[in-house]
């Protein structure tokens, strides 16, 4: 049996110029499985740490963002299926005019005086997540000629263990600018890459508030799962 | 049936509002007289520093600190630092209890993290001794006065620092 294609994109993906000169070159070490090892323990997260209004990026300032209001929700969960209960999820993303609230964001479209693109919650017992938010723009970097980004959220999760931390991206379905982004594009496998699209869900959808997206998270085994 | 894996993609270069927080660098309090100073680079296969990557250690113990709001007394396990303009981070961390500690590293231009260990004193160990010296080597800190270290990071080329495979 071919072992199916990775799921992660390779360090080195030429079409994405800044990987050229920060991919390793050497494979990475498989280190003898020890059960005491660091890396198969995850820091933990109370709640008293993050404020349940950090999961709502419309209502961080006096006025409300302009652009087009959105619920994203989700499960975090591990290989198996099971639910990442508690686990840190965070997010960030440009303004409806495809601009961060970032010093080094130089793009000429305006910023939002209601909108900094920064959110953070805890999972639920059952590893969910949600957040409102506007639909984020999509906005050109200087990769290639001509190039933009398709509209993305950025995530951060973590898992039970350091080395199931991922860090990724959501997008929308049927962004045409996926064909041309080298980022979406270097998740080799077509399926895979798929997963990365959230998906629209008119239950999740707010009548006369807000559209609704499902975005799950599936984290990678770790060798004490069985 | 098991889901299948979510894909990683770079962290980009637009984190620095969105993940840094206060004292995430600072494991321990100022006065602790536990605390390690770990400083060091990341730099890319060039030899250039990387401005824009997001370290996070982990020392396998969550403490009593606080890992996002550094309000308790004691010690965190886990830190975050956002690199400067050069290429330099900071960790004031406790010793770890084991030999090392767990560090990954994100940046535009890195599609999935990089793992790693900073071993604080070179010596007898299962991952250390299958490497040969100059592998090695990367992964130990360099004493830097009193209790201070010095780790640089790096991502490509010659001295390419050993990483592990999640
Ligand atoms: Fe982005």
């Amino acid at each position: 049996m071919t072992p199916p294609p990775d799921v992660h994109p390779p360090y080195l993906s030429p079409a994405y110029g800044s990987t050229v000169l920060r991919a390793p070159s050497l494979p990475p070490v498989t280190a003898k499985q020890d059960p005491e090892a660091v890396e198969l323990t995850s820091p933990v997260f109370g709640h008293h740490e993050v404020d349940p209004l950090e999961a709502d990026l419309t209502r961080r300032h006096d006025g409300e963002p302009i652009g087009e209001r959105i619920v994203v929700t989700g499960r975090v969960l591990d290989s198996g299926g099971r639910p990442v209960r508690g686990t840190l999820v965070e997010l960030w993303q440009a303004n409806a005019a495809g601009r961060y609230h970032h010093d080094v964001d130089r793009h000429p479209a305006p910023l939002d005086p209601n909108f900094s693109g920064a959110g953070r919650c805890l999972t639920d017992d059952d590893g969910r997540y949600r957040f409102t938010t506007i639909k984020p723009g999509a906005y050109p970097w200087r990769n290639h000629q001509n190039a933009w980004r398709p509209a993305h959220i950025h995530f951060s999760v973590f898992g039970t263990a350091f080395t199931q931390r991922l860090v990724t991206q959501m997008y929308f379905p049927g962004d045409p600018l996926f064909p041309f982004d080298p980022i979406f594009q270097s998740v080799p496998d077509p399926a895979a890459r798929e997963r990365l699209v959230a998906r629209f869900d008119l239950d999740v959808t707010e009548p006369e508030w807000a559209l609704g997206y499902q975005f799950d998270v599936v984290l990678g085994s770790t060798p004490l799962e069985s | 049936m098991p889901p299948s894996q979510t894909p990683s993609q770079t962290v980009g270069p637009f984190f620095g509002r969105a993940l840094p927080y206060d004292g995430g660098h600072e494991l321990v309090g100022e006065d602790d007289p536990a605390a390690v100073q770990i400083t060091g680079r990341v730099l890319d296969g060039a030899g250039e520093p990387v401005p824009d990557a997001l370290l996070e250690i982990w020392t396998g113990v969550n403490g009593t600190r606080g890992t996002l709001r550094r309000t308790g007394t004691g010690a965190s396990g886990f830190g975050r630092c956002a690199t400067a303009p050069d290429g330099s981070y900071r960790f004031r961390t406790a010793r770890p209890s084991g030999p090392y500690l767990a560090l990954l590293v994100f940046a535009r231009g890195l599609l999935r993290p990089v793992l790693t260990r900073v071993y604080l004193a070179d010596g007898p160990d299962p991952l250390l001794d299958t490497l040969e010296p100059a592998r090695r080597a990367t992964l130990v800190a360099r004493p830097d006065g009193p209790d201070a270290y010095r780790f640089d990071v790096r991502l490509q080329g010659e001295g390419e620092t050993v990483f592990l495979a999640p």
